[in-house]
């Protein structure tokens, strides 16, 4: 029973650690932009497929770890600007559902063109995870690429996120112009160029997300579609724009899942929904959500 | 009455267009149906709140019939009993939903719509999971009718399902729980000033809102005889939304004028791009919101008032 | 005698009860009409669109093939394809305008179970022949009857039972077996087939665990967790497409193939893009016997050219449904060309085509068929064991065995499900000697 219980622990967290890389840029730019980004699960495909054509040239097993997150730098540094500058932008003035649709839009012909570029024929490679090769815990192998590798980077990402939101003074005007964009541009932040940044680097973490994801499955059509409904619940049970919030919500979904796997097989879909309406039901802003001010 | 004028119009059109193609018979029916569904998201959009999960009361509809069918042989009933079942629902949901705002209605929305797209198929032994349930088709009046006869009167239901929600909802618009309604999106905390439960206003709203779509939801059924989970995914629920858009939410001929050309070019798109359609809709919708934010019906008002200022 | 009489009668009363108004046009003339067209529906978005587009290409390679031989009976082709991943609301409007505004002939549907079930009784009111080129499901024929619906293949319950009995032919000593399927109709349904069946042939064997993922799952490192904890004997996976290649591949890594034996019945699909990184020993099915190496079949032209065309041209293997598509073209010739022959050089109506489908044989690609009277068509099921040779990179398949669908399918007039509960030791007994593979 001991073992058990540790292994679901093990499976949960190599779960919720891919869960959390997917949901903290989701959760970002609509903590700056406030809008919620449909088009984020494109770009995490975009991200994976990419990341499976670069570590396919790659060669060696170690080139290709490193392939991984070139792409996802190049997919961010491509799609983040274009989409914000190219669309966003102009929008930031209207109602929100048109923000919603607009990358309800996008989503949609992202569909196609990654289908376009890759084809239909199921996309996999997975050189990254065979550098690593294996680790035995209690008898049960797994790669130590999910079971190490993963959660690792999603711990030093959330790190990195924290100190550089919090601590570096670049951080400190998204953070700004996160709680209030008027105020933050009385004090002479260059606001545009601050949604800018905020998207490109979400756009980055859903395409590290995406690349991180690639080595271990099969990329298909329709691969985003599944990712985009999943962040969604992890971003609002957390409180949007909650950068740990996401994190702890990722560790309860990713656990409250490989539970289910164990115990209750037929409830295992429905967990993250669960966990979000019982959730919201006692914390109406999400677990880390702050109490938002009605406006007069 | 300008309104009234362009549904007659409207309908006319929509007639002669299923008279000159059969085929266009069954989508206008799923369009008509589809528009009703919107017509419910048009008056939470008019409240500033977005349902990213109204799928699930069109689910809701047409589930009701695929489960009474065995017991009920009658189109009037069968719709009846969607319409209940979806106001029951929504009415369950809408108590809770109705305390949040903004992205925690839409997010609140899409959990319960994709938590009964999974029971659906989950519960295969009840639902037949993705396979389906077929309905077997029932008599109108007691009277079996049969293919394109079936289809005509399914058509012309629509239509009067349309013609009597319109009517009804452009009355409740112009009614005082309309006009809080729309206060509600603008100012919230003067409308309680005003001693209106904002809370209230909108839970009303969401109840006849999820009514609409399971009429919509219950005259799909009856014209694909077949209901599939797939009617709940949270793409269909988007869709729905952007309908809304499309078609534009300053009056109550928006949803189904949207829901029309929707259909329309979908089907045209598939046929002409079978394997890019879904890239085609993204555009038009890319299209309606950087450059027609009001939608088709502001199109056509700018159109009217163009054309004023030239007679 | 009785039945054509009596089928004539059905038809004339059928024609004079519908209003002409509501038939198509093609519905009433019978001249030889200027091409055959054909409505597809195939998945050419989404996840099943890995069996949707090779069946499409297949499509258009063969119809190509039998345009530059004159076509049907001198007639040319043309093929409307459609995509049914947006569902059935969207592809009933599709069918609709296909019969009524393209005017085509015959109807191909579709892959998906819910599609056939929904275009079946479309099709009767349209009058449309409707050939269901590759959906599983048992219950269509099973639960109702189509007067224009035939299906051109097998169906899910010889496609289970023939890997079953070859599981137990091998290896009678299995104790414990888990599932890992797909949480939609199918997984279940060939779940059910699986347990009833195994249930009746060998009481005993239990099921450690019975695993079903959300449709589409990108991961299944909790599931090979269980199931590396369990140590069932077998682990049997009805699984496709992305997520068979997903699941196959973490449990490479994660050594499972050590200690289980797998059970595949749908991995031909997906042996050129797994490659050898499944290892010998898997037991692998292929819907049908639809494979380029078929052991009676492999050197005929037929099969050869196909191969060699199809890989020229889209770069990889052909799988299972483009058999099934090339199953569903040359039915469609084969009944032509005999119900013109029957009519006297007439070409014939909408039902003489439906009657003629009926009890056809017809040859294909890897050898001869038949359709049922009830319109459930009748192949042999090849199961086989992977092997690693140098001549390909990817396995291929080593003691094949070609089940008969005596052996495997259901008779006419009954339930799959109810039947798999007569199966006994004695059918395992009766299973043909494996052949093995020569390069």
């Amino acid at each position: 029973m001991e073992l058990l219980l540790l292994l679901a622990l093990l499976d949960g967290l190599a779960y919720a650690a891919q869960l959390f890389m997917v949901a903290v840029g989701l959760t970002l730019v609509f903590g700056v932009l406030k809008i919620l980004n449909v088009a984020h699960g494109s770009l995490f495909a975009i991200g994976a497929y990419s990341a499976s054509t670069l570590a396919a040239l790659a060669g060696t097993p170690w080139l290709s770890l490193l392939a991984l997150a070139l792409a996802a730098l190049a997919v961010g540094a491509i799609a983040g600007p274009s989409i914000e500058r190219g669309l966003l932008a102009r929008i930031y003035d209207k109602e929100q559902v048109l923000q919603l649709l607009l990358t309800f839009a996008l989503f949609m012909i992202l569909e196609d063109v990654q289908k376009l570029v890759w084809g239909v024929q199921p996309v996999f490679e997975d050189a990254p995870v065979r550098a690593l090769g294996p680790v035995v815990v209690g008898g049960i192998v797994y790669t130590a690429y999910q079971l190490i590798l993963l959660p690792g980077l999603a711990v030093v990402c959330l790190l990195f996120l924290v100190w550089f939101l919090r601590r570096t003074v670049t951080g400190r005007m998204i953070l700004a112009v996160a709680h209030d964009r008027e105020a933050a541009e009385a004090i002479g932040i260059d606001s545009r160029r601050i949604y800018l940044l905020a998207f490109t680097i979400g756009a980055g973490l859903a395409a590290l997300g995406g690349a991180l994801a690639a080595p271990t499955t099969s990329l298909v059509p329709g691969v985003g579609v599944q990712t985009i409904v999943l962040s969604f619940a992890v971003v609002a049970t957390a409180g949007l724009g909650q950068i740990e919030g996401a994190a702890a919500t990722a560790l309860l979904v990713g656990l409250g899942r490989s539970f289910a796997v164990y115990f209750a097989p037929e409830l295992e879909v429905v967990v993250p929904y669960l966990l979000m309406v019982i959730v919201l039901v006692l914390r109406p802003s999400g677990l880390f959500g702050g109490r938002e001010l009605r406006r007069i | 009455m300008p309104l009234r004028l362009a549904f007659a119009v409207g309908f006319l059109a929509l007639a002669l267009l299923a008279a000159l193609q059969p085929w266009l018979r069954f989508v206008l029916t799923l369009a008509l149906a589809t528009g009703l569904a919107v017509l419910g998201i048009m008056m939470l959009l008019r409240a500033g709140q977005v349902s990213f999960g109204h799928a699930l009361y069109v689910a809701v509809g047409a589930y009701t019939i695929a489960f009474a069918r065995p017991q009920l042989d009658d189109v009037l009933l069968l719709l009846a009993a969607a319409v209940l079942a979806a106001v029951v629902a929504g009415i369950l949901v809408g108590l809770f939903v109705s305390r949040y705002r903004d992205i925690f209605f839409g997010m609140l929305n899409l959990a319960f719509s994709m938590v009964v797209y999974s029971l659906l198929e989950k519960l295969y032994w009840l639902t037949r999971g993705t396979d389906g349930i077929r309905v077997a088709r029932p008599r109108l009046f007691g009277v079996a009718l049969e293919g394109a006869r079936y289809e005509w009167a399914l058509f012309a239901l629509a239509l009067v399902c349309v013609a009597i929600a319109a009517a009804l909802v452009a009355r409740y618009l112009r009614a005082p729980a309309g006009e809080a309604l729309s206060a509600l999106k603008t100012r919230e905390t003067r409308l309680e000033f005003a001693g209106v439960s904002a809370r209230r206003v909108l839970f009303q709203a969401y109840v006849v809102s999820a009514g609409l779509a399971g009429l919509g939801g219950g005259i799909t059924a009856l014209a694909t005889l077949h209901v599939t989970p797939l009617l709940v995914y949270w793409t269909h629920s988007g869709e729905l939304v952007f309908v809304a858009i499309l078609g534009g939410t300053a009056n109550v001929l928006g949803p189904f004028l949207g829901a029309v050309v929707f259909e329309l070019v979908r089907v045209h798109a598939a046929a002409a791009f079978p394997d890019a359609w879904q890239m085609i809709l993204g555009l038009v919708l890319l299209g309606i919101v950087l450059l027609a934010a009001r939608g088709l019906v502001g199109l056509l008002e700018e159109l009217g008032r163009w054309w004023g200022r030239r007679v | 005698m009785i039945r054509t009489t009596r089928r004539q009668a059905v038809a004339v009363a059928a024609s004079a009860l519908a209003a002409p108004w509501i038939l198509p046009r093609s519905a009433i003339g019978q001249q030889k009409p200027s091409e055959i067209r054909i409505g597809i529906s195939t998945f050419l978005s989404g996840p099943a669109s890995v069996f949707g587009v090779p069946g499409r290409n297949a499509a258009d390679l063969l119809i190509e093939q039998m345009n530059a031989r004159g076509g049907i009976q001198g007639v040319p082709i043309k093929a409307l394809v459609i995509d049914e991943a947006p569902g059935v609301n969207f592809l009933l409007g599709e069918c609709r305008r296909l019969a009524q505004n393209e005017n085509v002939d015959v109807m191909f549907a579709s892959i998906s179970s819910a599609s056939c079930l929904a275009v079946a009784p479309l099709a009767e009111e349209l009058r449309l022949p409707n050939i269901m080129w590759d959906c599983g499901t048992q219950r269509i024929f099973e639960e109702g009857k189509w007067r224009y619906s035939v299906r051109t293949q097998a169906n899910a319950v010889p496609e289970i039972v023939a890997p079953l009995l070859y599981l137990l032919k091998m290896r009678p000593d299995v104790q414990t077996v888990a599932v890992v399927n797909q949480d939609y109709a199918w997984g279940r349904d060939s779940w059910a087939i699986w347990k009833t069946a195994m249930e009746a042939i060998k009481p005993g064997i239990r099921v450690l665990a019975e695993l079903f993922p959300k449709f589409g799952a990108t991961d299944f490192s909790t599931e090979i967790t269980r199931l590396q904890a369990l140590r069932p004997d077998v682990v049997f996976s009805t699984s496709w497409g992305g997520e068979l290649d997903t699941f196959l591949r973490q449990a490479a890594e994660r050594r499972l193939f050590e200690r289980s034996l797998f059970v595949l019945p749908l991995a031909e699909s997906s042996l050129e893009r797994v490659g050898k990184t499944l290892p010998e020993g898997v037991i692998v099915g292929a819907r049908g016997d639809h494979w380029f190496l078929h052991p009676i079949a492999k050197d005929t032209d037929r099969l050869k050219n196909f191969v060699s065309e199809y890989r020229k041209r889209y770069g990889q293997y052909p799988i299972y449904p483009t058999y099934h598509m090339a199953q569903a073209l040359f039915a469609l010739e084969a009944a032509y060309t005999k119900a013109i022959a029957a009519n006297g050089g007439a070409w014939p109506s909408r039902e003489q085509l439906m009657d003629t489908l009926r009890g056809l044989e017809f040859e294909h690609l890897t050898g001869r068929m038949k359709i049922r009277e009830d319109g459930q068509g009748l192949e042999p099921m090849l199961v086989g064991v992977t092997k690693h040779v140098p001549e390909y990179p990817f396995p291929v398949l080593d003691q094949m065995v070609l089940f008969p669908p005596e052996l495997t399918m259901n008779p006419m007039g009954t339930k799959g499900l109810e039947w798999v509960k007569g199966l006994t030791m004695e059918t395992v007994a009766k299973a043909p000697a494996p052949i093995p593979y020569k390069a």
